[in-house]
């Protein structure tokens, strides 16, 4: 029985294999057969056909639903003052391949014991990137004996699980030029230098405030939720390259918005299925329905190079071997005047060009004499 | 190389699909199947974090199985450059 199956992989996708299999569980042999030459004969009646012009298509396709998205970024529903980017901004972000995004967010999956919900609220928070200004009180600065004088806020410390003797590695780690000394709650900074002028001072006095104490570099904020009877953290900021390697964290499911540090940190594959997923998540949260075909298109040609090229003038447009072709997307006139220059030659092989002259294009059925000889 | 890389490899993501080197013989007979050569095909940075395991060089071509949400697994091929 399983040979008759054998014999189509390949020439099936796997999934229609299964189905079909599933479905004919116990039929007897020949109609098996049948039935998989049927469906076979259905598929490639399905299939795109070569010089078909899926790029135009795709594009009409998540160009037309893009109309009715909204153009506002919402509130995360309900959650304290979490910002995303949703709708039209964020579809225009993905695909012009932005290197900043607007709002960048991360998923974090734990290990067990976390997952249960052990310490949830205190791992958050020590994932959580914390500078000075949040565990600090009170900031004196003190011209004469040129030294500042700051007090510890203890139930924020206590909050984030930073002991003083923290505080004080940090700020000796991260200050040039100064003493350190603790009195009781007070942290007292001594400039070292005697004839330190009172510029020097206030330079030191801000930047004490974005002293990094604990967590993660560039994760703001942390939300802890449960989904699927598992608690996982929400982070706004996106590391993934220090998160990941925290004994605590599922490096396998954990997950960034951020197209460039996912091509970065795992490769531009995750990076396709990233977009992928992205647009995906925003047409879907949108009510609308697009083919993921179309969106899976965008997101090959995007990661073709080895790296996540967006759909602009500086992306994956200059990539276009003819000159017209990347004149009629955007500043025709640099183009132009470059290609001169230089003596690009234009071989008319695409199909832009080709609407510009007013020839027949490559496309559909007018393909073919571009792949046999007509003579 | 302007500024190193951290030595952060992750082999298991949800995210990455398997990825395997083609040995020559393989990689000719894709080549001869599809009557391509290497520069048709998409690419792959010979030091993209999902291939540092395989030892790859330029020219080598990368079969990647993915588990797509319409089809099930698909085979998808990449040539590594470098750069």
């Amino acid at each position: 029985m399983t040979k008759e199956y054998n014999k189509y992989k390949g020439r099936l996708p796997s999934n229609v294999l299964e189905e079909v299999r599933e479905k004919t569980k116990g039929m007897p042999e020949g109609r098996v057969n049948n039935i998989l030459k049927e469906v076979c004969s259905e598929y490639n009646k399905a299939r795109v056909e070569p010089g078909e012009s899926v790029g135009l298509v795709g594009a009409e396709s998540i160009g037309e639903p893009g109309t009715q998205m909204t153009l506002n970024t919402f509130h995360f529903a309900g959650v304290a003052e979490m910002n995303v980017t949703v709708g039209l901004p964020r579809i225009i972000e993905i695909l012009d391949g932005r290197k900043k995004i607007k709002t960048p967010m991360m998923e974090i999956f734990l290990n067990k014991p976390w997952s249960n919900g052990k310490d949830i609220r205190h791992l958050a928070l020590s994932i959580k990137e914390t500078t000075m200004k949040e565990i600090m009180t009170d900031l004196a600065v003190n011209i004469v004996e040129s030294k500042i004088e700051l007090r510890l806020d203890n139930a924020a410390m206590k909050d984030v699980g930073v002991t003083p003797g923290n505080v004080t590695e940090a700020l000796g780690k991260q200050l040039r030029g100064v003493s350190i000394k603790k009195k009781d709650d007070l942290i007292v900074i001594k400039m070292k230098s005697k004839e330190g002028s009172v510029g020097d001072v206030s330079k030191v006095k801000e930047k004490i405030k974005d002293v990094f104490v604990r967590g993660v570099k560039g994760i703001t904020q942390v939300l802890p939720v449960k989904r699927n009877d598992e608690f996982i953290i929400i982070a706004a900021g996106s590391n993934l390259r220090d998160v990941l390697p925290l004994k605590e964290v599922d490096e396998t499911r954990t997950i960034t918005n951020d197209v460039f540090e996912t091509a970065e940190v795992l490769g531009v594959e995750a990076a396709r299925q990233i977009i992928i997923n992205e647009v995906n998540k925003v047409i879907d949260t949108q009510g609308l329905n697009v083919d993921l075909r179309h969106i899976m298109l965008v997101a090959d040609t995007m990661s073709f190079s080895g790296d996540v090229k967006g759909i602009t003038r500086y992306g994956i447009v200059s990539e276009k071997a003819s000159v017209l072709a990347r004149a009629s997307f955007e500043t025709p006139i640099k183009h132009i005047v470059n290609a001169a220059l230089v003596g690009e030659v234009d071989n008319l092989n695409s199909v832009v060009e080709n609407v510009m002259l007013n020839q027949p294009v490559p496309v559909g059925t007018g393909l073919p004499g571009l792949v046999t000889k007509v003579k | 190389m302007a500024k190193r890389k951290s030595k952060l490899i992750i082999k298991k993501h949800i995210l990455i699909p398997k990825h395997i080197k083609l040995s020559a013989k393989e990689r000719d007979e894709l080549f001869k199947k599809y009557n391509i050569s290497l520069k048709e095909l998409p690419k792959i940075k010979k030091d993209d974090s999902a291939i540092t395991s395989l030892n790859v060089k330029e020219g080598d071509v990368i079969k990647i199985i993915r588990m797509s949400q319409t089809a099930g697994e698909v085979e998808f091929y990449r040539g590594v450059i470098s750069e």
